[in-house]
């Protein structure tokens, strides 16, 4: 199987180095099924993550001080070391699948995310950080024009959607993402069987392949059911991998699984986009390291792990990097009800086998008064441009040029992940 | 046959579930005037829906032992699409799912809350049985068509809301952002029209405005069904200090709400909540979710229409039943060029589709889990913002969902199917258009009705009778259902 597949590349190249009017398609495609390809897992944590308690200053005074029944104590926290203006931080006591990854240099840990001007809204700070642009919330995501910049034909799993709903990111201007919230459900029911039941597969192919003319939104579902038709076959290869760790239960250590077997599977996606969510916790938030934002820190570090142990495994880690965002931090008191309310900053977090690892950026000092703060004091001040890491992934990870996509040149300032 | 003709198709499509063929008898004669008056004037026709569960030529719902829609929320999900497949008055379950979704709430945090019992009740109790107030679904029928101002008090006071945006726990030590943010932003003047020193205001307004058990209540799957939590005014928990706001709270044009008493405080509520009723915004906000509601997701609201019922509503001081009869009866509704130009939302779809191919031994509770493949599992809306309407809804997953709840469909009504098209199958091309009668898709251009024809010509010889009608139609019904065509309404 591999070696049809390197034939059939070098056959598309030499094609092509022949000058004959060609099939380019065919190596694009050819490349997009290759084994070796790079993949981008996005984790979107929805709600806007309290990232103070992701990663800790455990010995700012004023973290205790603000946050009196929320704080994670400074005993509980897993020690990372220092930032850069001498800031001790240490990961949540949940995060310790997280710990080893940052060990071995391959978890970045970018503090203070975001930009001017933070939206405190859950669906315009989505927005913007789909879009790419704190002007704009509607339109297409970056990494929707990310697809639109690669060779066509596009394969049709070119990116993969483990969400019913196809996020703001992977809004394309030229092509639908498959969702594929339950990859052990997408395949094709008939109320017959045998030719019946294919002649009806084959009837509702024809149906899909309708151009539709002068009816764009017709069109557009006629494309994703036919999208859905054309993935089928793949996406059951994806499903019948084995894992060679256990992975937690629940929704989000599925998909992680799932898309560890689109990997292994060589499938070709090389964009992958996962949620879980919960970080809205304006009450109940927990004390002492344990409670409902402990769960959430479990469910994300628990999945992560498991799943960059079981790519490490298969020898896939050095192409695949995560990387982990929210639509903004929290608050930096707590309020009355145990939780915290809409922020600004926040932190993402990048891992894998390519990725180079440690803390980057500085942490605010959160006592009232302090420039890393604003919104009088109640938030933290954004250091680094998110669109900079998006930048870096663009650039350095997909090896696409990032100014096109992102509507400017946002490399400088960028943390050193690669 | 259940086409009536297509301006009263579009209706039923948008101010209903489709067309049954019980209802092409009622509306047969009907001019459009009348048909929605009919639809809008509900409340002379009984709302005897919920005593029809299990009766015969009904669809069934499926239950583990007692079928307990007020405490179970998977039995509450089966009661609610029963009552949009049989009521006898579809634009109250309508406008109920258009203000579930506007006031969206969701099952999960409230069973993390309360006990899964609790959460059922606050979301779905309908009272009569058990003590305790209404559930959130009740209220948005009771105001389906009501005067908005007095929905959104009720809302700010009802037991889930109180729990779903922690209003519950907002205090005057440390008041609570999240419901004074979500009644700005999400359920009345909406983004661009406020700034972040309102949300906090709008929190102080707010605190004390809490739950409290009755005295049987405990935190616990067991307890008395018959406890619950309701709204309580805790004026030592209210915020006395004056709040002032970006826009005019009252008609003189005051910005601030000024300090009261904490025995008084509780109008500060009310007053922010009249304010935002009437604010040019809100009649503007409802008027685009209405446009996208009934007239069309493909055209943008257009800004004349925005702008006429928003002076509607207004004008009636902000009654919705004027609104929506003022719309329905408009030119932009009537237009033929909106006929098909919205995204059936998932809800839509399977009751339509109940309804046009048939529900006979048909267990409601099998469009669970296909609805929350497709994305709308009812009473689970995925955040505050309610459900990625329009073309959000649509992607190879919940497309692939859409038509396999198609094939599970037509499978069950294969016999019935297959009896009820007797007489109309002796050439395929009689079948076909006996079908397009009955489940009246957007107009299908000549590829798919080839494909349609190619998949009966593949049966073989045309006989149009046993088990070639019987798998040929249900595959029929099957293409039609799962078909783009019919995913627009």
């Amino acid at each position: 199987m591999d070696i049809s597949r390197r034939l059939f590349i070098r056959n598309g190249v030499a094609t092509v180095s022949f000058g004959i009017a060609a099939p380019s398609f065919l190596t694009a495609i050819a490349e997009a099924q290759s084994v070796r390809t790079r993949n981008l897992v996005v984790v979107y944590l929805g709600g806007g993550n309290d990232a103070l308690n992701t990663l800790v200053s455990y010995r700012d005074p004023a973290y205790y001080s603000r946050r009196p029944s929320i704080a994670v104590p400074a005993g509980q926290v897993l020690q990372v070391g220092s930032d850069s203006a001498g800031q001790a931080l240490g990961l949540h006591p949940r995060l310790g699948g997280l710990l080893n990854i940052f060990n071995e240099g391959r978890l970045a840990l970018v503090q203070r995310t975001g930009y001017a001007n933070s939206s405190r809204s859950h669906f315009e700070a989505t927005d913007i950080w789909g879009t790419a642009n704190p002007q704009a919330s509607t339109g297409s995501g970056w990494l929707g024009r990310y697809l639109d910049a690669l060779p066509r034909p596009l394969d049709a799993l070119a990116a993969w959607n483990t969400t019913a709903e196809t996020p703001r990111a992977l809004i394309s201007g030229t092509s639908g993402v498959p969702a594929i919230p339950n990859a052990s459900t997408y395949s094709f029911a008939s109320p017959n069987r045998g030719a019946a039941a294919a002649q009806e597969r084959a009837a509702a192919q024809i149906m899909a392949s309708n151009p539709a003319s002068g009816r764009p939104h017709l069109a557009f579902v006629n494309s994703t059911a036919r999208g859905a038709i054309e993935t089928l076959d793949r996406v059951a290869l994806a499903t019948s991998y084995t894992p060679t760790v256990a992975y937690p239960d629940g929704g989000f250590a599925d998909a992680l699984q799932t898309v560890a077997g689109a990997i292994v599977r060589g499938i070709g996606s090389r964009v992958f986009w996962l949620q879980t969510g919960g970080y809205d916790t304006h009450a109940g938030q927990g004390g002492g390291g344990g409670g409902d934002y402990a769960s959430l820190m479990g469910t994300l570090g628990d999945g992560l792990s498991a799943f960059y142990v079981d790519i490490r495994n298969q020898g896939l880690a050095g192409d695949t990097t995560v990387i982990v965002f929210s639509e903004f931090g929290r608050r930096i008191s707590e309020n009355g009800s145990a939780g915290t309310d809409h922020g600004a900053a926040g932190l993402m977090m990048v891992l894998g086998g390519s990725v180079r690892g440690g803390i980057h950026g500085t942490a605010a000092a959160l006592s009232p008064g302090h420039p890393t703060l604003e919104n009088s004091s109640g938030d933290v001040r954004y250091e680094t441009d998110f669109r900079s890491v998006y930048a870096r992934l663009l650039d350095q990870w997909l090896g696409v040029n990032s100014v096109p996509i992102l509507g400017g040149d946002f490399r400088a300032g960028a943390p050193a992940i690669f | 046959m259940a086409t009536v003709n297509p301006e009263i198709d579009h209706l039923l499509r948008r101010a209903g579930f489709g067309v049954s063929a019980a209802d092409a008898d009622i509306y047969r004669d009907m001019s459009h005037a009348r048909a929605v008056d009919y639809l809008v004037d509900y409340e002379g026709r009984p709302d005897d829906v919920d005593e029809r569960i299990g009766r015969p030529d009904h669809a069934l719902v499926a239950t583990k032992d007692l079928f307990a829609p007020d405490i179970d929320i998977d039995d509450a999900r089966q009661r609610w699409i029963f009552r949009m497949i049989h009521t006898r008055r579809p634009l109250q379950e309508k406008m109920a799912m258009f203000w579930h979704n506007h006031f969206a709430t969701a099952y999960t945090k409230l069973a993390v809350d309360s006990g899964e019992r609790q959460a059922a009740k606050m979301l779905a109790h309908k009272p009569g049985t058990l003590r305790g107030p209404q559930g959130q679904i009740e209220l948005f029928r009771q105001y389906a068509m009501g005067n908005f101002r007095d929905l959104l008090i009720h809302v700010a006071q009802d037991p889930a809301m109180l729990i779903w945006l922690d209003g519950k726990s907002n205090f005057k030590a440390r008041p609570q952002e999240n419901f004074g943010r979500e009644i700005i932003e999400l359920f009345t003047i909406g983004v661009d029209n406020y700034i972040e020193s309102d949300v906090y205001a709008a929190a102080r307004v707010f605190t004390g405005w809490n739950l409290r058990g009755s005295d049987d209540y405990r935190k616990d799957e067991y307890g008395d069904l018959n406890a619950y939590q309701e709204f309580v005014y805790n004026a030592d928990q209210h915020d006395t200090g004056d709040k002032t706001f970006s826009f005019p709270i009252y008609s003189s044009g005051s910005r601030t709400i000024a300090s009261r008493s904490e025995s008084a405080g509780m109008q500060d509520g009310i007053d922010l909540i009249t304010a935002l009723a009437v604010h040019p915004e809100t009649g503007r906000r409802l008027a685009r979710k209405f446009w996208n509601f009934f007239i069309s997701e493909i055209h943008s609201p257009d800004p004349a229409f925005v702008e006429s019922v928003s002076a509607v509503y207004l004008q009636s001081r902000t009654e919705i039943r004027p609104v929506i009869r003022y719309i329905l009866t408009s030119p932009w509704f009537t237009s033929s060029a909106m006929h098909f130009a919205r995204y059936s939302w998932p809800a839509e779809y399977v009751v339509r589709s109940i309804r046009e191919v048939g529900w006979q031994n048909f267990s409601i509770d099998r469009a669970r889990s296909p609805l929350a493949a497709m994305g709308q599992q009812l009473y689970e809306p995925p955040n505050v913002g309610g459900w990625p309407i329009g073309a959000s809804w649509f992607s190879t997953g919940t497309m692939l969902a859409r038509t396999n709840f198609a094939a599970t469909l037509a499978t069950s009504q294969k016999p019935f199917l297959a009896a009820s098209l007797v007489g109309e199958s002796e050439t395929p091309q009689d079948l076909v258009d006996a079908m397009l009668q009955r489940m009246t898709p957007a107009p299908l251009d000549s590829g798919p009705r080839q494909a349609l024809m190619s998949y009966l010509a593949a049966a073989g010889s045309w006989t149009g009778t046993g088990e070639q009608l019987n798998t040929r139609a249900a595959g029929l019904a099957r293409l039609l259902a799962g078909s783009a065509e019919y995913q627009l309404v």
